[in-house]
């Protein structure tokens, strides 16, 4: 600034003689202002001279040669960019991000010719600015171009249930690897870190029978958990009605045969007895029981051998009291 | 005065030098003309260069991998159904010299690239089924989830192509003519594949019977098995039940089998023991055998009233 304000500045005048200095003055602060770069910390510098590459600069305050001569391209490396496929964001950064016709992006044929509506995201960096800059027109909308392609392409080659149940991981996985590869093949000097999978659905139109086969897969469930539950009312219960039996009889087993081995072994106490004086005991049990039993009776006739001939005239129907 | 002459000086002095210099940036290349006739080969390295000032004039061509998106279209495949086809390219400009005779510009390089790759691209689909432009592996076998076991749907079409082999055709087809304009078409993928509207609402109406067909599957499934569990209920019941009668009858049979052994072993140990339990047994049977509403007629010759008839003098038997 010193050397080029002329001492006569603020002197007026001939105005001729002042547009020299204002000339000088625009000069001077457009020198000025070309001659650095700020460079943000996530992001690298792209110098170039006369149009040539130089080099890659770091973050930073970047002093430069003025006038257009040097130019300082700012390329955001260290920043994670993403790509909405079939569905968009609000309020993204990346102008590449949201797609220009999400309800076309999403339908996608499946390889059983059946479709789908599949919502992904690809996430990357730009990992190379100098290639970033350089060697492909528009990296960014190519690697839309590619995300789609790859995507179409690994569903295409997938069922509709692989798609919309257990395939979600395999496709992810096979995706990236696809758009990785397509990405260094066309030297866009971006990495692909992720392709991720977000809403997956079969068609609105053929979604209400989607829903039937849940539901008839939970009927499926219902009668077995019905039949089931038919078989643990009763069979629980008669295997322990069966164990009651065994144990019964067990019991029964085990009474009988005791019962035997004291029937026995009071007979034989009393056979003992009985050895010892037969007659005595026989006539003494004979004439207990005759004892025992005789007052039970209702009537008791006693006839004489001789008096036979009344018997009939008995009354033997006549109740007793 | 002075100093209006040393201003047009340099003024003067500037426009010659930008009228002879020239930078090309890393992303093109550059062809000179003088007068519409190009001179020397085309400068393809980047910085500051030098030329003829003001009759030589600057054409600037670009170096990079180019993009051209195709527009969707509708087109039959070889089995009659409509898709909706959107393809994309990548391209470079290999020959600047004659693709700056031919086309000029990037706009008439891209329609010629659309009129190429569109009608390549046409062709292509019509010689060939839908499925050979949506599949690419040819011997993918799709996972099947054991446990859902959906069954109708796990099946891939069969190709002999592919997509892979479909763009390359395309590719194959559009480079010659392309190279012709100083162009290497680089490749070209079909970005976009959809059913036209008409043949989806056919897609749907398919889907929707598939998944029905399924749908009556399983509750069918949910039946039979059911019924199967109620069989193996009554099999259940039946075995559980006779084998606790089997037992029941072994055990009791056992125990009666060893009572009698136990009560024969005792009452026929000897032929008094026999006597004896006749005997015995005949007294206990009479004990049950004459209740209350029994009327017993007795005769005096019984050896209960023996003695009741003739007194304590024992007769001779």
């Amino acid at each position: 600034m010193k050397n080029i304000t002329p001492p006569d500045f603020h002197m007026p005048g001939n105005p001729s003689r002042l547009a020299v200095p204002a000339l000088l003055a625009v000069f001077a602060l457009w020198f000025a202002l070309s001659s650095f770069t700020s460079v943000p910390t996530d992001s690298a510098g792209v110098l170039t001279r006369f149009g040539r590459f130089i080099e890659v600069v770091k973050p930073g305050l970047r002093f430069k040669l003025p006038l257009g001569i040097d130019v300082i391209a700012v390329v955001p490396v260290e920043r994670r960019l993403t790509l909405d496929f079939g569905f968009s964001t609000p309020g993204g950064t990346n102008p590449y991000q949201r797609p220009d016709d999400p309800e076309a992006e999403r339908n996608i044929v499946t390889g059983d010719l059946n479709m789908a509506l599949i919502e992904w995201i690809v996430q990357y960096r730009i990992e190379n600015p100098k290639e970033f800059k350089f060697h492909a027109i528009d990296p960014e909308r190519t690697l839309r171009d590619g995300g789609e392609a790859v995507m179409r392409e690994v569903v295409g080659d997938r069922t509709i249930d692989e798609v919309l149940t257990i395939g979600r991981q395999e496709i992810e996985t096979e995706a990236l690897t696809r758009l990785q590869a397509l990405v260094k093949r066309y030297g866009l000097g971006l990495t692909v870190m992720n392709v991720q999978l977000q809403n997956v659905h079969p068609p609105k139109a053929v979604q209400a029978s989607f829903s039937e086969v849940n539901q008839a897969q939970q009927e499926k469930q219902q009668a077995i958990n019905l039949a089931n539950g038919e078989y643990n009312k009763v069979i629980p219960r008669a295997k322990g009605e069966a164990l009651r039996k065994v144990s019964a009889a067990d019991g029964y087993a085990a009474k009988r045969v005791n019962e035997a081995k004291g029937d026995a072994g009071r007979f034989n106490a009393t056979l003992a007895e009985y050895l010892k004086a037969p007659e005595v005991t026989s006539q003494r049990l004979y004439l207990e029981m005759m004892q025992e039993v005789l007052p039970q009776l209702s009537r008791k006739i006693v006839l004489d051998e001789k008096a036979g001939q009344i018997f009939p005239l008995l009354q033997l129907d006549q109740k007793t009291k | 005065m002075n100093r209006a002459f040393i201003l047009s000086l340099l003024c003067a002095a500037a426009l010659l030098l930008t009228s002879s210099l020239y930078t090309v940036l890393e992303t093109e290349q550059v062809i000179i003309t003088q007068f519409g006739r190009q001179i020397g080969a085309p400068v393809t390295a980047a910085g500051l260069h030098r030329k003829t000032p003001f009759i030589q004039t600057v054409n600037r061509i670009e170096k990079r991998i180019l993009r051209w998106d195709g527009p969707s279209a509708d087109m039959p495949t070889e089995d009659k159904l409509y898709i909706d086809v959107d393809t994309f390219a990548r391209w470079r400009i290999t020959d600047a010299q004659q693709y700056y005779i031919r086309l000029r510009d990037e706009r008439t390089a891209q329609s010629r690239i659309t009129n190429i790759l569109g009608s390549e691209t046409r062709n292509s689909v019509a010689r060939h089924q839908l499925v050979e432009i949506i599949r690419t592996q040819r011997d993918r076998k799709p996972v099947v989830d054991a446990s859902a076991d959906a069954g109708v749907s796990n099946v891939l079409p069969d190709i002999r192509f592919g997509r892979a082999a479909l763009e390359a055709e395309i590719l194959a087809a559009a480079r010659p003519t392309l190279a012709e304009d100083g162009i290497e078409l680089l490749d070209v993928r079909f970005k976009r594949i959809n059913y036209n509207p008409g043949v989806a609402a056919k897609i749907y109406s398919r889907m929707t019977s598939e998944r029905q067909q399924i749908a009556a599957r399983y509750r069918s499934e949910g039946e039979g098995e059911a019924a199967e569990i109620l069989g193996k209920r009554e099999r259940d019941m039946a075995q559980i039940e006779s084998e606790a009668y089997r037992k029941v009858q072994e055990i009791q049979g056992k125990a009666d089998a060893e009572a009698t052994g136990i009560y024969a072993a005792a009452y026929g140990q000897t032929p008094e023991a026999r006597e004896f339990y006749t005997f015995t047994r005949s007294l206990e049977t009479y004990r049950t055998v004459f209740a209350r509403e029994t009327t017993l007629v007795l005769t005096t010759d019984s050896t209960l009233l023996r003695l009741f008839k003739y007194g304590p003098v024992a007769p001779a038997k």
